[in-house]
């Protein structure tokens, strides 16, 4: 078992909102001046972030603004043309075996779960264990239970995915993608296509996850999970970063004018 | 209120009730069933007398045929030419061993319950081929050799359409990939390869391979007909392959792709434990449609002088001994080609219902 998940004891409380635990921590992800663009229309301008060790980031914006582009280029989904991404110490180039390094300690979780429909939950799990760090069966199988306890759902390890619920299946892919023990998790709305009475039981997942002390960034529209777990709130538009502030700051007290009409409509209601 | 457990409304049930919601339901319908039934009775019974009721099955020669049906006689006379060809009779255990092999390969993919039916399904996939490409023509362990000019009938028709099949589909995925891939020259190479075969009807590619390849190749260097015939066969089969799998290919949410980018799989593996196994799932019916016309093609072979089972067939009803026996000859070879493309699609569906998940996503 990842000793990740024994490092820290303590879970911070709902109320307890994000001491700068991890100030004085490295940083694991570098991004300097990044780019990117779709043929002639430029999606993503001059990015930066630093992320420490452990820290949670949580990036919101309204849709369009490219903050799933964003996380998709810290595991090179997609490329960035201009700037510089590290990532564990290792810049993401054309180079092939610095990608795959970096994908072997980056998980990802996506929107639309994208489990594989033909292997059992538990096969799904262990499948890039054995291949790609070619841990033994047994010994993945183990490691994959433990991680599909934590999330909840250890009896439904030899069902097919077809056969869960949403809530299920993205749990599925939380586990899947922890068993290989990264050290980054990236979430690209996780919870934007459940059924609402779904999203808790994804959450409180994400929510244990942060607080076992792995680095993570999610892209989410939970502004009360962004209160209850970020260090920082990232607000993007446009392709840029328009404001970055711990989420207390962040949502009492936005500077931006377009942070302040992005949270106005998305509390309103 | 509803009771606690409410039980579905029963149906009628019964041979009445079914022939009544099927069969009578409308004036209109009972109409279409009584002239539909007649067709069948006036048609099945004259057609089950002439194969079975009328027809000759014993006898010694074409005096014997005396019914008013089938002659089943000269099926029976000819069968050995019929299936080895001019194979050498006192050799023709070699190929009844093969027969045999590719029954025991074969049968027990249709019994569910068969123990380590998966090795048999292997081994004729992969060991088969090599087995007889020892056996049959000879040569080696002291076994005499047959040419393969000798070779005939319904052996022959299994073997071309045997070898065009399982070398098909390998080469089918590797173009299909390939024809996906990135890189402009393998796209390339892959894209000419498949458009100039698919687009060449197959009795071209005989011709070529029979009369035309022989002048392009050097001195000395001298494949046989049949193996020139089969190479022509499998490349042009496999441009159809490529064109089937690419289908399924193209069918696979870019999701697939990217969450096993995101687990650190690298191509080969990604392509191999995700993308291909889905894929040929959903395109199985496709394989076997393309199987099965290649099956029936391979009758094609005799323009280019092999003797294939229907050649074999067309050359004995010409012979002046037998009389009005054509019918009952092509009937013979229909029969052979049903009882082999039925056993395909059957084992197709089986297949297909195995390999559900039941998932969509």
């Amino acid at each position: 078992m990842g000793n990740t998940m024994t490092d820290q004891t303590q879970t911070p409380g709902p109320q307890q909102s994000v001491p700068s635990q991890t100030a004085d921590q490295p940083d694991i992800i570098r991004v300097e001046a990044m780019h990117k663009w779709y043929g002639d229309f430029h999606v993503l301008k001059d990015l930066n972030l630093n992320v420490r060790h452990g820290e949670r980031i949580v990036i919101c914006g309204p849709s369009g603004s490219g903050k799933s582009t964003f996380i998709r280029c810290i595991n090179r989904l997609e490329e960035h043309q201009r700037g510089k991404i590290v990532v564990d110490n290792i810049e993401l180039t054309d180079d092939v075996r610095h990608i795959d390094t970096v994908r072997r300690e980056v998980g990802m979780v996506f929107q639309h779960f994208n489990l594989f429909p033909h292997l059992t939950v538990l096969e799904n799990c262990c499948l890039s264990p054995i291949w790609v760090r070619k841990t033994p069966r047994k010994e993945a199988e183990a490691d994959a239970m433990e991680y599909l306890k934590r999330v909840k759902i250890p009896d439904q390890a030899n069902k097919f995915p077809g056969q869960l619920s949403g809530g299920q299946q993205q749990r599925v892919a939380i586990a899947r993608a922890l068993c290989m023990k990264p050290k980054i998790m990236l979430f690209d709305e996780p919870t934007s296509a459940l059924d609402p009475e779904m999203i808790k039981e994804v959450l409180d997942v994400m929510i244990e996850l942060a607080g076992s002390g792995m680095t993570m960034i999610c892209v989410t529209h939970e502004m009360g999970f962004a209160k209850t777990v970020a260090d920082r709130v990232i607000f993007m538009d446009g392709g840029e970063i328009v404001e970055e502030a711990p989420p207390h700051e962040f949502f009492t007290n936005p500077q931006e004018p377009r942070t302040q009409s992005f949270l106005q409509q998305i509390l309103a209601h | 209120m509803a009771e606690p457990m409410m039980k579905p409304p029963k149906i009628a049930i019964g041979p009445v009730a079914w022939m009544r919601q099927n069969l009578f339901s409308s004036w209109y319908n009972s109409l279409l069933t009584i002239v539909v039934g007649y067709l069948v009775i006036t048609s099945v019974g004259p057609l089950f007398s002439w194969v079975f009721l009328d027809a000759s099955f014993l006898g010694a020669g074409p005096e014997d045929c005396t019914g008013t049906g089938a002659c089943w006689l000269f099926i029976n006379e000819r069968l050995n030419f019929f299936i080895y060809g001019f194979y050498p009779g006192e050799l023709q255990w070699r190929v009844d061993l093969m027969f045999l092999l590719l029954a025991v390969c074969f049968v027990p993919q249709f019994i569910e319950r068969f123990p380590g039916r998966k090795w048999f399904g292997l081994f004729g996939l992969t060991g088969l081929p090599v087995v007889g490409y020892f056996l049959i023509p000879g040569g080696t362990f002291g076994m005499e050799i047959v040419q393969s000019t000798k070779w005939g009938g319904l052996m022959l028709t299994l073997i071309l359409a045997y070898i065009g099949i399982i070398a098909s589909l390998p080469i089918g995925i590797v173009l299909a990939l390939g024809r996906r891939s990135e890189m402009p020259i393998i796209r390339g190479i892959c894209v000419v390869f498949i458009e100039v075969w698919r687009a060449v009807p197959l009795i071209t590619v005989l011709f070529m391979a029979s009369v035309m390849l022989p002048l392009f190749l050097p001195d000395g260097m001298n494949f046989e007909k049949l193996s020139r015939a089969l190479i022509g066969i499998t490349l042009w089969q496999s441009a159809y392959m490529a064109e089937v799998i690419r289908g399924g290919l193209q069918a696979i949410p870019r999701g697939q792709y990217e969450a096993a980018d995101a687990l650190g799989l690298g191509y080969w593996k990604k392509t191999g434990l995700i993308i291909l196994p889905q894929a040929l799932k959903m395109v199985i019916p496709g394989i076997v449609n393309t199987f099965i016309s290649l099956f029936k093609d391979t009758t094609l072979v005799l323009i280019i002088g092999l003797f294939d089972i229907l050649g074999t067939v067309q050359s004995t009803i010409t012979d002046p001994a037998w009389q009005n026996v054509a019918i009952e000859g092509y009937v013979f070879v229909a029969f052979c080609f049903w009882i082999f493309c039925f056993g395909i699609s059957r084992y197709s569906q089986n297949l297909e219902r195995k390999l559900d998940t039941g998932h969509k996503t």
